[in-house]
């Protein structure tokens, strides 16, 4: 490294202040790198790993780390069919995702079961997941999935974070639980106490 | 050797056990009257016949006749190139037959899937679950008095399903039709 390199405080750079509002800062934060995790369960999957591909290149929205961790995503993109087989299995995976969270149904069969009206399918992912946008098509072209991204972005950079931080969830009715009951208690084991 | 042939020698071996073989469009069917012994009869067709490949095992829902099921298992020969379908009946108080997973292993998934979606046992299988639907699934949704909806049905924190809306339906194409927008598929009612 030469011995021209400046380090520390460069006033070119550092000097200027930005003045806003930390709702706006915060959001245009989050909405930048909008981790997707990719809920592929059909052909709508295709789109969506074009969509990640160099031709379209999600990456230009910050998009482009598809997360299979539900730890690390903050999107949800559901992909494809959703049987009702697979149906608790997404919703378990989006109640690992952190907060804040958003849910992209994508394609006809994910918002409303599209062409599948039988018993084995869920008719929209949105009876049982909060989505925030919905794309046409069967399957929609990655950019419909783009433009939908845009939509999202544009959603979370008008969320009211800091008005709604210390406020309460609003009411509502209780998740159905997943897990199984627990076990009725036995005498003849030691109850912690 | 021809198809016809090789149903012939089925037939030189078992007697009035197997049909007489059937033709339709160059496929050739036969029926085996006793299901009882499906797993013999494909035990002699793999081994003296060369039928060494299952192509398909599946199922008709007969609904209204009686026997209610047909199980149909789709032979083939790889070294002789030759297909043979073997047709056999079971009723629906027995609704039980027995696998032919010994012969061919690949009868496995198929076998359940034909009891996942018809509900006929097969005695003697490995690993007779679901394979589709989930184990606790109170129904078979390919039996004819099965509704395309669906029905209601729940297992807490396993899995739930609820009838689909059919609005007019089901959705339905209609071969034969003068234009696309006759035979496409649209909500037909059932008094068409």
């Amino acid at each position: 490294m030469s011995n021209s390199t400046v380090f520390g405080y460069d006033s070119k750079i550092e000097g200027d202040v930005v003045v806003t509002r930390l709702d706006a800062a915060i959001n245009w934060f989050r909405k930048n790198s909008l981790w997707p995790m990719p809920m592929g369960l059909a052909c709508c999957a295709i789109e969506l790993m074009a969509t990640g591909a160099s031709r379209y290149d999600i990456s230009r929205f910050g998009s482009e780390v598809m997360r299979f961790s539900p730890r690390q995503s903050d999107v949800m993109i559901v992909a494809g069919t959703v049987t009702y087989k697979m149906a608790l299995v997404v919703k378990r995976l989006y109640e690992q995702m952190a907060e804040p969270k958003w849910v992209i149904a994508m394609g006809a069969c994910a918002s409303t079961g599209g062409m599948y009206r039988s018993y084995a399918v869920l008719q929209g992912v949105d009876r049982i997941l909060p989505v925030d946008i919905y794309v046409a098509g069967c399957p929609p072209r990655p950019e419909a999935l783009l433009d939908a991204l845009l939509k999202l972005q544009a959603k979370v950079q008008r969320e009211p974070v800091l008005a709604t931080l210390k406020k309460a969830p609003p009411p509502g009715p209780p998740a159905p639980a997943l897990a199984p009951p627990a076990p009725a208690a036995r005498p003849d084991v030691l109850q912690p106490a | 050797m021809s198809a016809r042939d090789l149903a012939q020698r089925l037939r030189t071996r078992f007697g009035d056990l197997i049909s007489e073989p059937v033709e339709f469009r160059g496929e050739i069917t036969v029926t085996l009257a006793d299901a009882e012994r499906v797993a013999e009869v494909c035990q002699f067709a793999r081994d003296e016949l060369g039928f060494d490949f299952l192509l398909d095992l599946t199922s008709v829902d007969n609904y209204g006749e009686e026997p209610r099921w047909t199980v149909v298992y789709e032979l083939y020969g790889l070294g002789h190139h030759r297909h043979l379908r073997l047709k056999t009946h079971v009723s629906e108080e027995k609704s039980e037959l027995p696998t032919v997973t010994g012969v061919w292993p690949a009868a496995d998934w198929h076998e359940r899937e034909v009891y996942d979606m018809m509900g006929i046992r097969f005695r003697g299988h490995p690993d007779l679950r679901r394979i589709l639907m989930w184990e606790g699934y109170p129904y078979f949704p390919l039996r004819k008095d099965f509704p395309l909806a669906g029905r209601p049905s729940e297992m807490p924190g396993v899995a739930f399903t609820e009838a689909a809306p059919l609005e007019g339906g089901p959705f339905v194409t209609a071969p034969g039709g003068r234009d696309a927008l006759e035979r496409e598929p649209r909500a037909r009612g059932p008094e068409r």
